[in-house]
């Protein structure tokens, strides 16, 4: 789960991290105000999860109480296109109106997973305001690394060495310490699986200040954290994929035209693949749940059938445990649901289905009022999909 | 000849009173395993469908002699589960549960170290040695006893391979399915170097996904050690950057553990990688001659 910088800045705030002054409004009418608070200079910045922000337009800086008004304006509202948000864009709903600081230096702090480690690595460079994945491929010797013990924490000889390590001594290296352990604990208190401060700046007075925040959180650990649970702003997401995780589903959209319907994520992917190679796109990735059950089966329908570019749909389930012919009757039961709901399946539909009891379950296909295409194996599949996609021309 | 589970596989189930613990305790032991029991903290002393109970795993090892765990415990209490069948020295201990949190695992595997169990999963299907021992959730018919050895981080795509190969009348030696979370408990490599010993595993089918490095680790140690043939298949090719595919580990992050780098480096490592998912049997076939 992600969340807006305000927020990240509200959480490092409660564990001891200094952050810029700052407020946060959805009304251009109240940014004047708040500059003038500030000393009449600020920063208005547009709040969407997505990074790449400053390129597209989205933070600006305010000389004057009304020329804050006036950028304030400007961005609330715009649809802001960053390198993270798609071509289409991202509304702007909140800004946030910071205190403007002076910057002396920039520097860059985060924690994440380190996979092959198995435990959080702090990271911290020179190089703020940089992507830390950029400095990683062109000087990786420029990134500091610490190995943060999970059962201890960071301990105070390794903020000292960020510290140092950054080239700071005196007042100015006790606060990067302070920030740093503060950082790590902001992680490892709330679940976080990343939290970054790009740019981390100190100022002309050597004060050190986090001055951009992001925070993303392991969603398998957000029943036990909801204080940050309550942060989440679903007009950030997609509302088809919001739809989705209430269903139990697992669905993420894509910009293809055959709409995938899998058991099982790697099998879905590898779906996805096929996809591919057999020369289409695929319009989502798309797990229904181990058992792929009726329920499941109609949601994800509906689902895959309200996005618009969709113009075939690829049904790939492998039987396990559930058996083949109850998934059979299932898939059947929910196509004959959406059509008395008054939204029938109007595209082409190929069902691959494999494992226990499958000849019964492609004969319940077979017997079906709907004209199922049933393919054998998972090229044929790819390869039917396909070809129904040919022979049509849009959806009607 | 196998891997990690066999004919002495003793298992018990935690979570054995559950619905999901319960239908595959019973699957397991239809399967031919030899189910000794279960776990319910609570609920020790009771009976169902002929399994007994016990309040601890303690107790079960005491009574049972038990080597073999398969945990069906909700993820927030999923960790403690692992914790606690490793304190009682359990030697294998397999996790199904999903979505276990990562700071959880973490500290799992800190608490694993220095001692002797080994975990296989969280996020996983299990695993089956066809005709001897089945300790997971897949479905067992579509196995054959062979000398095939199968490695997964997912579970319907490694029934499909399985499915592929049995038909294909190639059958396997054990199949294991080490899960889709970023911090689990056996790697690839771990399972590799198991099926270098055994005798009667001539070849493996390796099946990877998006996100993290164990796949090209497992590439370097394959390139040194393995001089069996490995047919290797990577999902996720056309996934999108930065999203999570179902799999909490299965992501591209900073341009990092795509699945055409982690195909480079098998590849490098004379893996026989396959871009189709549907030509996994039919390449170890092949290899096979």
């Amino acid at each position: 789960m992600k969340i807006h910088e305000f927020q990240a800045k509200g959480i490092l705030r409660r564990f001891g991290a200094a952050v810029p002054q700052g407020k946060v409004i959805d009304d251009a009418a109240q940014a004047a105000r708040i500059c003038e608070d500030f000393g009449g200079r600020c920063v208005v910045k547009a709040q969407i999860h997505a990074g790449g922000r400053g390129k597209g337009g989205g933070v600006k800086v305010a000389s004057s109480p009304s020329e804050a008004e006036r950028l304030a304006d400007e961005i609330l509202g715009m649809q802001l296109v960053t390198h993270q948000t798609g071509p289409e864009g991202q509304q702007v709903r909140q800004v946030l109106i910071e205190e403007a600081l002076e910057i002396d230096k920039e520097l860059y702090l985060g924690v994440t997973l380190d996979r092959a480690a198995e435990c959080p690595l702090l990271m911290a460079s020179r190089s703020g305001g940089m992507d830390i994945e950029e400095v990683a491929q062109s000087d990786p010797d420029a990134i500091l690394r610490e190995l943060i013990d999970p059962l201890l924490g960071v301990l105070p000889f390794q903020c000292r060495r960020i510290a140092s390590g950054l080239g700071f001594e005196g007042g100015t290296a006790r606060q990067i310490q302070s920030i740093v352990a503060s950082v790590v604990a902001a992680y490892l208190e709330t679940d976080a699986s990343l939290v970054e401060i790009n740019p981390l700046m100190v100022d002309s007075k050597g004060d050190v200040y986090a001055l951009d925040a992001k925070m993303n959180f392991d969603d398998n650990a957000l029943f036990r954290q909801r204080d940050v649970v309550e942060l989440r702003d679903v007009y950030e997401e997609n509302p088809l994929e919001v739809e989705a995780s209430e269903h139990g589903i697992s669905y993420i959209k894509l910009d293809g035209s055959i709409g995938c319907m899998v058991n099982g994520a790697g099998l879905a992917m590898a779906t996805m693949d096929i996809i591919k190679l057999y020369g289409a796109e695929p319009a989502n990735f798309l797990d229904v749940g181990g058992s792929a059950s009726q329920e499941a089966v109609a949601s994800a329908f509906r689902i895959i059938l309200s996005d618009p570019a969709v113009e075939a749909v690829l049904i790939n389930i492998f039987g396990g445990i559930a058996r083949t012919d109850r998934i059979a009757r299932g898939v059947v039961a929910a196509i004959d649901e959406l059509a008395a709901d008054g939204t029938p399946v109007g595209v082409p539909v190929v069902v691959r289905l494999e494992g226990t009891n499958v000849e019964e379950g492609r004969d319940v296909l077979e017997r079906a009022d709907f004209d199922f295409l049933v393919a054998d194996g998972m090229a044929s599949a790819a390869e039917r999909a396909v070809e129904a996609l040919k022979t049509r021309v849009g959806r009607g | 000849m196998s891997i990690l589970v066999g004919e002495g596989t003793r298992l018990i189930v935690q979570g054995i009173t559950g619905r999901e613990g319960l239908f595959h305790a019973m699957g397991c032991r239809d399967y031919g395993t030899d189910v000794v029991g279960g776990v319910t903290p609570g609920k020790g002393g009771s009976t169902v469908e002929g399994f007994p109970v016990w309040n601890s795993v303690e107790r079960a090892r005491r009574e049972t002699g038990c080597n073999a765990t398969l945990i069906f415990v909700p993820p927030p209490f999923a960790a403690d589960a692992i914790m606690e069948a490793a304190d009682a020295g359990v030697e294998l201990i397999v996790c199904i549960t999903e979505g276990i949190p990562v700071q959880d695992m973490v500290r799992v595997k800190a608490f694993l170290r220095g001692r002797n169990s080994r975990l296989l999963g969280p996020n996983c299907p299990g695993l089956i040695t066809p005709g001897q021992a089945k300790v997971g959730i897949m479905p067992g018919h579509i196995h054959e006893a062979g000398n095939v050895g199968v490695i997964s981080r997912s579970g319907t795509l490694t029934y499909e391979a399985v499915w592929q190969l049995t038909n294909e009348g190639l059958g396997q030696t054990t199949c294991v399915g080490i899960g889709g979370d970023p911090v689990n408990g056996t790697s690839f490599i771990d399972v590799l170097e198991l099926f270098a010993e055994d005798e009667a595993t001539e070849a493996v089918v390796l099946i990877g996904e998006i996100g993290g490095t164990a796949e090209e680790e497992a590439a370097a140690w394959i390139g040194e050690h393995l001089d069996i043939p490995v047919v290797g298949f990577i999902a996720g090719a056309t996934a999108p950057p930065g999203r999570r595919m179902g799999h909490a580990g299965a992501i591209v992050a900073g341009g990092k553990g795509t699945a055409a780098e982690k195909k480079a480096a098998l590849a490098a490592a004379g893996v026989l990688v396959v871009d189709s998912p549907a030509e996994m049997g039919a390449r170890v076939a092949a290899a096979l001659g």
